[in-house]
């Protein structure tokens, strides 16, 4: 598998206004050859304007963007070298899968260009349709189709904006681990614009979690869930538990009656909030834990691979918190009064 | 496997071929459009407020003319015939193009061949038809309790008129649905109706609009109807018509025709706002709509399309008729006398003339019409995009006869460079093609609208020059609405009498102003001769066109075929 | 004549396509069709070099087009067009003044009054009522014979005329009665026969072929129509008004800055000769060289002598005030002006 032209890609400083409105606040990204890379905000956060500016189907209002070693800021969207997979996958509906598939492919021999549509059908497992119109594929066959398009002229980086957004759940988790391990086998660059956190989890290598026009945080999957570089990040990825606190003369957390100790001294602000994911709360350990509180369990749901609690800590009463358990530690639960641990290494402090 | 490196690198970047053909073509459609539309106009208002006052023109007699009782008085007349024919004739219109796109009645271009006969004809023919029936000689005399001559001529003669130009548009606004739409709509258990509010209402009121405004501008328009049926109810048109034609009051016609262009430029304001509400309602995932049958539905839409087609089959067969009597009302035996064309000077030439003028108009003007129109609607929009939008509303709004004029004082200006076009068929080619750009340009746009808008961004991506994409993807997709086009052009051609009429000359004398001199000449029979005998040629052109875009539509366009399974 | 291609670029050359001949003279007129062929013909045999293109439509429309195309004639002779839209096409400086062969013998007020004139006549058309006898035997309707009978209630909304506004026919019976019955008197024969009208037409022969057809039983109209359509089996009564008739003359005029000069006085020489005026005695009673014109026996012999002294600068002076006159009386008689 020659992964010789794979590129690596420079966003710089990207600004992009719609009237009054910023959609793009000064955005830099680098992603390197081979990479995929999702754009994870909601909806109006400038995801997709941002893509639409690195396909060149949107003109920036200052900064530039490279492409391997090419400058493209300036360039027309054919000079840009890329496919680009859309939501909609605006299929041709008069031309068959064969002709959709074959349409960037101009300027090569006939048997050439054959021989490629073939191979790419053969990638996206749809050898048989080539004949077929995209009005007779599924949903899931169309964007196979809209992708080999993509791939077939072989792009040196591929754009995916929003592509499991009209298919139902079971189809789309199928298809994002297959469209990942594809693009791993190509290693080809890839941009991947989705609303969607569990998409991006699954596919990233990377992920940018975008709001107001700007990077909030650009890190690996893992690095975004265990430490959330802003609230807003935090929030949006994942679940996760607020206390709001105050410094205690000791440098220790105050919340409530009850007083957290952290991984380290508190040292910046008079106040702010603790943030903690539900997994991370040992609920009665079977050893000694630090910040170990007694609460009430208020509901348990079953999720299958795990279960999810909700509980108040008898010292803050009217404040629901979340924990997340494997199955196996369910027998340790008996009855509504239990114990629970706040571990220091899981709380992140906010300001 | 060697997918990644496989050596198909691209071509050359095509982006310069690209810029020429969107920029350069628009740019080129603008100069069109400025010079068929925008300074013949001008040159026309400068007539009106620049002009001596003997013939009407000026400033004072602009205030004398607008201030006046009498001209509130005939807007008020104007407004009130317009309305009322857009608002009879368009539900009437969505009806019927309801019954064709989303009902499975029988014989649908049967119904859709007859509906197009007043298109067929010029508009002396149903004027003619009508007077037969209803006037105070008519056959149908005893069924109305006053003669035609008036408010309810004018508002029949200019439904027949205006009928098949609505349909046009309501046409192709419900000719493309999401099958899927339709399927949720029922899986959620909605009524019919409540689907037919959410989802056929919803992606046709623009369309609905767009023909209400339309209906409106050509009635308010129109001078033809009015002269025939009118009797004594005064409108504006007729006003210019009388101030040009009877006082050679070039400034006055001016001044009316300035208050004509209103509606069409307040419709522009309006479609516009209303376009930023409307969705794509054919994604590239969409399947094509096919009405199932359902037996009261489909018996209850027969019932209106056979209606509306009886009472057209009427009108013209009387005025078929009426072609081949001998001598109206007394002598009511039948022959051919009235086609005896190779006795009038000139024979045959001005139908000659006629098609030759309707050939090329129909090649030409669909070529440019569609292809701006794609220019217009599917590039980056810009100032020049809004510009080329708003000009091609202006010929709609323009009465014919003013356009005439305005190509008058226009090209044959002593200092124009194209004053040699001035008299030949091509300048009556360039004419005809301006006068029907809107209604051509309107079909065309809302062809294009209905189609996914990431299928440019989707080629650009493939570096597929834009110019090649437009070929292989965007025209075929809008075949139908581009062969719409091809035929609306012909007729139109065929049958314009108003703006022509001050354009031709010896060699480029047209059948239908021929029939307007028959008519005028007190030679009603042989008026309706020649006109029978355009109505049959646009006829022919329009069967031949049909059974042309029949077979290419079987032969190329399977993907229109319902999926099997689906 | 003209060629087709498949190739777009011939038919757009095929449209511009133009055939040439020796001598073609662009002539504007405002003839009936019928007679075009027959006079063209006649003046094609006298001159074989000179080809005849005509550009026909009725008196409004070609007038009107001559004056818009002012700037840029494209017309080299008008040949047939009312005297009147002469006059106004002399007053804007269109037309070049040439004294014909055979000028001494055409009538002293058929032609311009300048020497050399401006425009010189060809024949006589007056006005005319159409009375349908069919129609009038139904509803029972006594036969006109003068203006003032036409006032009678009998007729009420039977009676069609041209709009003076849009027709030089209706102008023309409009001028007429004011000269012939006077200014106040005039204005009050009008009002009084508008009560009778039943429409008022835009073009001045549509009122007899309405006649003719019975739709109105009476149309104020003019000879020509009257006669073609009687031969043709209309149940008309020509009815000349004893008061007398206003009439217009038919005439020829050359347009200033032609390139064809020669061929246009050949054509102004032949529209004033005897073998010209041979041809307009087939279709008009009164001709503008006295004692050639036959008598038509749909019309009475004294029909001349029923012609008014008509003054046409009187006409053409006062044509702006008397048709805002006109128009502030009757124009959109079928609705109440607002208050």
């Amino acid at each position: 598998m020659a992964l010789s032209h794979s590129v690596n890609m420079q966003v710089r400083n990207i600004h992009k206004g719609f009237g009054a409105f910023k959609a793009l606040d000064g955005v830099s990204l680098d992603i390197a050859a081979g990479e995929l890379v999702c754009l994870l905000g909601p909806s109006g956060c400038g995801k997709t304007t941002l893509l639409r500016c690195i396909a060149g189907l949107e003109r920036q209002d200052s900064g530039s963007i490279v492409i391997g070693a090419r400058d493209v800021s300036e360039l027309p969207p054919q000079a840009r070298d890329y496919g680009i997979l859309f939501q909609s996958y605006a299929l041709f509906p008069n031309l068959t899968v064969e002709q959709n598939i074959g349409y960037g492919l101009h300027g090569d021999g006939r048997a050439t260009i054959k021989a490629r549509v073939a191979e790419m059908l053969e990638l996206v497992g749809l050898l048989g349709s080539e004949k077929k119109y995209p009005g007779q594929l599924s949903g899931g066959q169309q964007q196979r189709v809209a992708l080999a398009r993509a791939l077939a002229p072989a792009p040196s980086l591929l754009l995916l904006d929003e592509p499991m957004s009209a298919l139902d759940a079971r189809v789309r988790e199928h298809l994002c681990g297959e469209l990942r391990e594809l693009q791993k086998r190509l290693g080809i660059t890839t941009l991947m614009v989705t609303h969607n956190q569990d998409e991006a989890m699954l596919m990233a290598d990377r992920i940018a979690v975008i709001n107001h026009g700007r990077v909030e945080q650009y890190a690996s999957p893992q690095e975004i869930y265990r430490s959330p570089a802003s609230p807003f990040v935090a929030e949006f990825v994942g679940q996760g538990n607020w206390l709001p606190f105050e410094r205690s003369t000791d440098g220790h957390a105050q919340v409530g009656d009850i007083s957290l100790r952290l991984p380290t001294l508190l040292s910046g602000d008079a106040r702010g909030r603790l943030f903690c994911r539900p997994e991370s709360v040992v609920v009665n350990p079977s050893v000694h834990e630090d910040n170990l509180f007694s609460a009430q369990m208020r509901e348990m749901t079953f999720l299958g691979n795990r279960c999810r609690l909700r509980f108040e800590l008898d010292a803050l009463p009217g404040h629901s918190l979340l924990a997340e358990l494997a199955p196996e530690a369910m027998p340790r639960l008996n009855g509504a009064d239990i114990w629970v641990a706040l571990p220091p290494r899981s709380l992140q402090v906010f300001a | 496997m060697n997918i990644a490196a496989a050596p198909y690198r691209r071509q050359a970047p095509a982006d310069l071929a690209d810029r020429l053909f969107v920029r350069g073509g628009q740019w080129l459609l603008l100069l069109l459009l400025m010079l068929t539309v925008l300074l013949p106009l001008l040159a026309m208002l400068w007539r009106g407020f620049a002009g001596d006052a003997s013939q009407g023109g000026g400033l004072t007699a602009a205030a004398t003319l607008y201030s006046s009782a009498n001209f509130r008085w005939l807007l008020g007349n104007s407004l009130k015939v317009s309305l009322t024919v857009a608002l009879i004739v368009v539900p009437l219109a969505y009806a019927f193009a309801y019954a064709l796109q989303r009902t499975c009645i029988v014989a649908k271009p049967l119904w859709r061949g007859i509906s197009l006969l007043p298109l067929l004809a010029p508009s002396m023919l149903p004027g003619i038809a009508l007077i037969y029936l209803f006037g105070n000689q008519g056959v149908l005399r005893g069924l109305i309790a006053d003669n035609i001559y008036g408010f309810w001529g004018i508002v029949i003669g200019q439904a027949i008129y205006t009928f098949p130009h609505a349909l046009m548009v309501l046409l192709s606004a419900l000719a493309l649905a999401d099958a899927r739409l339709f399927d949720a709509a029922s899986s959620m258990g909605a009524s019919p109706w409540r689907a037919f509010r959410s989802i056929t209402w919803s992606g046709s009121r623009q369309g609905v609009f767009a023909a209400l405004c339309l209906v409106f501008t050509l009635c308010i328009t129109d001078f033809g109807v009015p002269v025939v049926v009118g009797g004594d109810y005064q409108v504006l048109a007729l006003e210019a018509y009388k101030a040009v034609v009877g006082q050679q009051q070039f400034g006055r016609g001016a001044l009316i025709g300035l208050v004509l262009l209103l509606p069409a430029l307040l419709s522009f304001s309006v479609d516009l706002w209303l376009r930023r509400r409307q969705r794509d309602a054919m994604s590239g995932r969409a399947q094509v709509y096919h009405p199932q049958p359902s037996l009261n539905r489909d018996l209850a839409f027969l019932a209106i399309t056979v209606l509306i087609c009886l009472a057209l089959l009427g009108v013209f067969g009387m005025a078929i008729y009426s072609s081949l009597v001998k001598f109206w009302p007394y002598n009511l035996s039948l022959a051919l006398d009235h086609y005896a064309f190779s006795e009038l000077p000139g024979g045959w030439l001005a139908y000659r003339n006629s098609l030759l003028l309707a050939v090329c108009s129909a090649l030409f003007g669909s070529v440019v019409i569609f292809t701006g129109a794609y220019l217009i609607e599917k590039t980056r929009q810009t100032v020049l995009t809004q510009a080329l939008r708003l000009l091609s509303f202006v010929p709609m709004a323009v009465p014919g006869l003013v356009f005439g004029l305005g190509y008058v004082f226009f090209f044959n200006q002593p200092h124009n460079p194209l004053n040699g076009l001035y008299g030949t068929l091509t300048l009556l080619v360039l004419c005809t093609i301006a006068h029907f750009f809107t209604t051509a340009q309107m079909t065309a746009a809302a062809a294009l609208r209905q189609l996914d808008g990431e299928f440019e961004a989707a080629a650009l991506s493939l570096k597929v020059p834009l110019v090649r994409h437009f070929l292989r993807v965007t025209v075929p997709i809008c075949l139908p609405a581009l062969l719409d086009i091809i035929r609306y052009l012909f007729v139109s051609a065929m049958t314009t009498v108003s703006a022509a009429i001050f354009l031709y000359s010896p060699d480029s004398v047209l059948a239908a102003v021929a029939v307007l001199n028959m008519d005028d000449a007190g030679n009603v029979g042989g008026a309706a001769a020649m006109s029978t005998l355009i109505l049959l040629t646009s006829a022919g052109v329009s069967l031949l066109l049909a059974g042309l875009s029949h077979g290419l539509l079987r032969r190329s366009q399977a993907w229109r075929q319902p999926a099997p399974g689906h | 004549m003209f060629k087709r291609t498949a190739l777009a670029a011939g038919l757009l050359a095929a449209c511009a396509f133009h055939a040439q001949a020796a001598t073609e003279l662009t002539v504007y007129t405002a003839l009936e069709v019928e007679q075009l062929t027959a006079y063209k013909a006649a003046f094609e045999k006298q001159n074989p070099d000179i080809e005849i293109k005509w550009v026909r439509d009725s008196t409004g429309i070609v007038t009107a087009k001559l004056l818009a195309e002012k700037e840029r004639p494209q017309a080299d002779v008008v040949w047939g067009l009312a005297g009147s839209s002469l006059a106004i096409l002399k007053q804007q400086g269109m037309l070049e003044a040439y004294a014909p062969a055979n000028l001494d013998k055409i009538g002293s007020n058929y032609r311009d009054a300048a020497n050399p004139p401006s425009w010189v006549g060809m024949d006589v058309w007056a006005a005319t009522i159409c009375f349908n006898t069919v129609e009038a035997e139904k509803q029972g309707l006594p036969k006109p014979t003068k203006w003032e009978d036409l006032t009678n209630p009998v007729y009420k909304d039977k009676i069609v005329m041209p709009n003076p506004a849009s027709s030089g026919t209706g102008y023309l019976d409009v001028s007429a009665w004011l000269q012939t019955f006077g200014q106040a008197q005039g204005w009050a024969y009008m009002d009084k026969l508008h009560a009778n009208i039943g429409q008022y037409t835009h073009s001045g022969s549509k009122p007899c072929k309405l006649a003719a057809a019975g739709e109105f039983p009476i149309g104020i109209s003019f000879e020509y129509p009257a006669v073609q359509l009687k031969r043709k089996g209309a149940p008309l009564d020509i009815v000349l008004p004893k008061e007398g008739l206003g009439w217009e003359i038919e005439a020829t005029g050359i347009i200033k800055g032609t390139a064809h000069l020669a061929a246009a006085k050949k054509l102004a020489d032949f529209s004033a000769s005897r073998e010209a005026m041979d041809l307009y005695k087939a279709n008009f009673a009164v001709l503008a060289q006295p004692g050639i014109a036959e008598r038509f026996q749909e019309l009475p012999a004294d029909y001349e002598q029923r012609l008014i002294k008509n003054d046409f600068n009187w006409a053409s002076e006062n044509r702006d005030q008397i048709l805002a006159e006109w128009r502030k009386r009757y124009d959109g008689k079928s609705e109440p002006l607002p208050q």
